[in-house]
């Protein structure tokens, strides 16, 4: 058996995962914070790291903090649907089942949506 | 003060608050006009009274970049029937959704947003945000007007309905705000309004903010004050495993506040008994895709369905005449002028003749009784959307555009794609399901506060926009609401006397705002939440009745005593989820005396009386209206028709 100590933790209630981040890739600027409708995210005491998940029970999923995040496509942060509410779907022709995230998906597809990808944020700027 | 690290991960500790505690410190600022709250209509309402060339301060308890019911995106422009391709007129599209919902829709915002919806749309434009198809990427197809380049829907041939790239609309917004120097006060909770003397029934003079990070106050003076705030989104029904199913457009901050504000300082309301049951299934009983994926009927509209063996499930017109051709799906029925888009919540119970009225507008379905087609095996559940088996622009159009502007969907959009879903080759599942039970909203069309044709509540100084408004809401009627309250409000306060607040007044709410955080154990917000809900579930549910509705004010009088005062906080956040449950316990009295008000059932309303059961009589076809007056609740009563003549009522009142 491993030594690993073992801790007694709060019992969250879920979801309790709403965002993870990818540590080597976030350089804790923050600007996902300024754009949480619900405030979920903290700053992390220590510089440069990513926000800390305060409340991840108040998330409504709307992907602001993903969306304005300036890593935000290369995967500094990630949004996780619970598990219960996953998106499923099947191939019309071959009738193979799929559901978000699972083992061996199917290829990214790349097509973007009408009109793009831009935060609500490029608006506020100043016009050039 | 120390928090708690909430997170999952392993061994977390305790963290130091990262932004400065101002507990009772308060700050002062004087404008001419003051709006609450920063979604389409508060931005809206600011911009209107800024271009009066007042001075205006806006409050916004999240950030104005995506706050509010419209604030993560928007696909459709309702009410544009003054585009160059409409054929509908204001006058012909207000009636039919006054006619539509048993004349429970209030003309005055609903006609305002009729005349001003495309002149707002194109103001949008100028602010940056993408209206047309300009790179002809639905060149050709039967919803696209090739002139104007606008692309519509629900009806095709009617054209009051424009698909926008409205994601762009918090941000055009935003510009527009700055550009006219409107001062934004964001992470700042209001929380209650004041009053010349500090009196009930008062000339409105400012408001009191709480900010959600520091715990500060900002004391708000102002001549004029507009509320723009949004509804119930936890007063029957409070779940964060659960949450985006029934705030599919709203974040859970949005309780209400801008409203229990409004009620204790004698504000006028009206339709607060009206409710719908709490449908997970989204508007036809058919599950809108988990988190964020819009709904069957507007954005997935009007995708071909098929059930689990490939059966496809046919398209009706309004007499249940099948339907061939996808395009049908979007065209009135032969000898209809138009149709109305959402007529959806088909009142159960209603009369034949109001039933004839419903069939005027009513759009094309797909075939109805769907559990029961699955109980007796006609149909395999789950149902997938059968996109590949659309022709292309129809295809994409409802994932790419609807799918991609409205709500949360583009952050959808991206994750499904990412997962490999492929619109060409895959089908997307969706589930019939059952209602919550007990569990109820108010719906669209619902309460609000009662405007004249300034937009102005009963009280003086206080103006409204938005959901805010009797039986009001929707991306365009906020824009247009909003802007003309702003103009109304920027004309009063012109000539307004300077706003006097109460000191007394003041040191009550601060009183009542700090409590929370005076307390170091006791009730957790959540509790009270969830305490609030089962009352209104038990004892104002689907069917009322005098006796159970007493019993639950008696139920909301315990609370007062006993829980109210034991709910804690333990930083400036938490403080803020507090102040937004406790002030639950006023909407859930607004909502107990609305239905103790009207003594008749209300099948237009969902609203069932045991006691009073009768359905739709005639003399009760009217509006019933509470507001506070002291301690007890004063019942009064407005024709249903009360605005008058629409037309020219607009004309003498709108200010352009």
């Amino acid at each position: 058996m491993s030594k690993e100590k073992v801790y007694a933790v709060q019992n969250l209630s879920t979801p309790s995962r709403c965002v993870t981040f990818d540590e080597n890739i976030c350089d804790g600027c923050n600007i996902c914070i300024q754009h949480c409708q619900m405030d979920v995210l903290h700053p992390n005491p220590v510089k440069g790291k990513p926000p800390i998940v305060l409340y991840p029970d108040e998330c409504w999923y709307g992907g602001c903090c993903v969306k304005e995040c300036p890593k935000g496509r290369e995967g500094a942060i990630r949004l996780n649907w619970p598990l219960m509410l996953t998106m499923r779907w099947k191939d019309k022709k071959t009738g193979e089942h799929y559901r978000f995230r699972m083992k061996n998906p199917p290829p990214p597809n790349p097509r973007l949506p009408s009109g793009g990808w831009r935060p609500h944020s490029e608006y506020f700027k100043p016009e050039k | 003060m120390p928090v708690k690290k909430e997170s999952s991960e392993k061994g977390a500790g305790l963290i130091e608050w990262q932004y400065p505690v101002k507990y009772g410190v308060a700050k002062e600022v004087i404008t001419d006009v003051l709006v609450l709250g920063g979604g389409l209509a508060g931005l809206s309402a600011a911009m209107g009274a800024a271009k009066k060339g007042m001075k205006v301060a806006l409050v916004e308890k999240g950030c104005i970049s995506h706050a509010g019911c419209g604030g993560a995106g928007i696909d459709h422009w309702h009410e544009a029937t003054t585009n160059p391709a409409s054929k509908v007129s204001p006058e012909e599209y207000t009636q039919a959704t006054i006619e539509a919902l048993g004349r429970y829709n209030c003309g005055i915002g609903q006609y305002i947003a009729c005349r001003e919806s495309y002149d707002t749309l194109l103001e949008l434009e100028k602010l940056g945000m993408k209206i047309r198809d300009s790179e002809d990427e639905f060149k050709g197809a039967p919803f696209r007007d090739e002139k104007t380049k606008f692309i519509f829907a629900y009806d095709y041939k009617n054209s009051y309905c424009i698909t926008i790239w409205g994601t762009g609309m918090k941000g055009a917004l935003g510009r527009g705000c700055r550009e006219l120097g409107v001062e934004i006060f964001e992470r700042v909770n209001a929380q209650s309004l004041l009053t010349e003397g500090g009196k009930q029934g008062g000339r409105v003079v400012g408001a009191i903010g709480l900010n959600v990070r520091t715990g500060e106050l900002i004391i708000f003076r102002a001549k004029a004050t507009i509320i723009c705030t949004s509804g119930e989104t936890r007063l029957w029904y409070f779940s964060s495993e659960q949450r985006s199913i029934y705030t599919n457009q709203k974040p859970g901050q949005i309780a209400g506040e801008g409203w229990t504000a409004a009620w204790r300082v004698g504000a006028e309301f009206s339709l607060f008994e009206k409710s719908v049951p709490l449908n997970t299934g989204g508007l036809a009983g058919v599950d809108m895709v988990p988190f964020s994926g819009g709904f069957w009927d507007a954005e997935w509209r009007a995708c071909t369905m098929v059930d689990a063996t490939g059966k496809e499930i046919p398209w009706f017109d309004r007499d249940g005449n099948p339907i061939t051709g996808v395009t049908q799906r979007n065209m009135p029925a032969a000898g209809q002028k138009f149709f109305l888009p959402n007529l959806f919540a088909h009142p159960r119970g209603i009369s034949p003749a109001d039933k004839e009225v419903l069939r005027k507008y009513a759009e094309p379905y797909q075939m109805k009784g769907m559990h029961k087609r699955i109980a007796n095996g006609e149909l395999v559940p789950p149902l997938y959307a059968d996109l590949p088996s659309m022709p292309e622009p129809e295809r994409r159009v409802v994932f790419g555009l609807h799918i991609g502007e409205e709500g949360k969907t583009k952050i959808f959009y991206r994750y499904l794609t990412a997962a490999g879903f492929d619109p060409d080759k895959h089908m997307l599942e969706f589930n019939p399901v059952a209602m919550l039970p007990r569990a109820r909203t108010f719906g669209f069309n619902s309460g609000g506060l009662v405007p004249d044709w300034n937009l102005r509540t009963n009280l003086e100084g206080l103006y409204a926009a938005g959901a805010s408004l009797l039986s009001g809401g929707g991306a365009a009627y906020s824009c247009c609401t909003g802007q003309y309250a702003g103009r109304k409000a920027a004309e009063y306060a012109a000539s307004a006397a300077e706003p006097v607040v109460d000191r007394k007044q003041l040191d009550r709410e601060k009183e009542r705002i700090y409590a929370p955080i005076r307390r170091k154990s006791g009730i957790d917000w959540k509790e009270f939440n969830l305490g609030i809900n089962k009352v209104m579930q038990v004892y104002c549910g689907d069917i009322r009745n005098e006796e159970s509705l007493k019993v639950g004010l008696k139920w909301l009088d315990e609370l007062k005593e006993q829980e109210v005062t034991q709910v804690y906080a333990r930083n400036p956040h938490e403080l803020g989820r507090a102040l937004e449950s406790l002030n639950l316990v006023n909407m859930a009295e607004m909502v107990i005396h609305a239905s103790l008000a009207r003594k008749a059932s209300s099948a237009w309303l969902n609203f069932f009386r045991s006691d009073c059961p009768k359905v739709d009589p005639p003399e009760w076809r009217k509006w019933i209206t509470t507001k506070l007056d002291g301690d007890k609740v004063k019942v009064g009563e407005l024709p249903i028709d009360y605005w008058g003549e629409l037309k020219k009522n607009y004309e003498a009142h709108c200010g352009l």
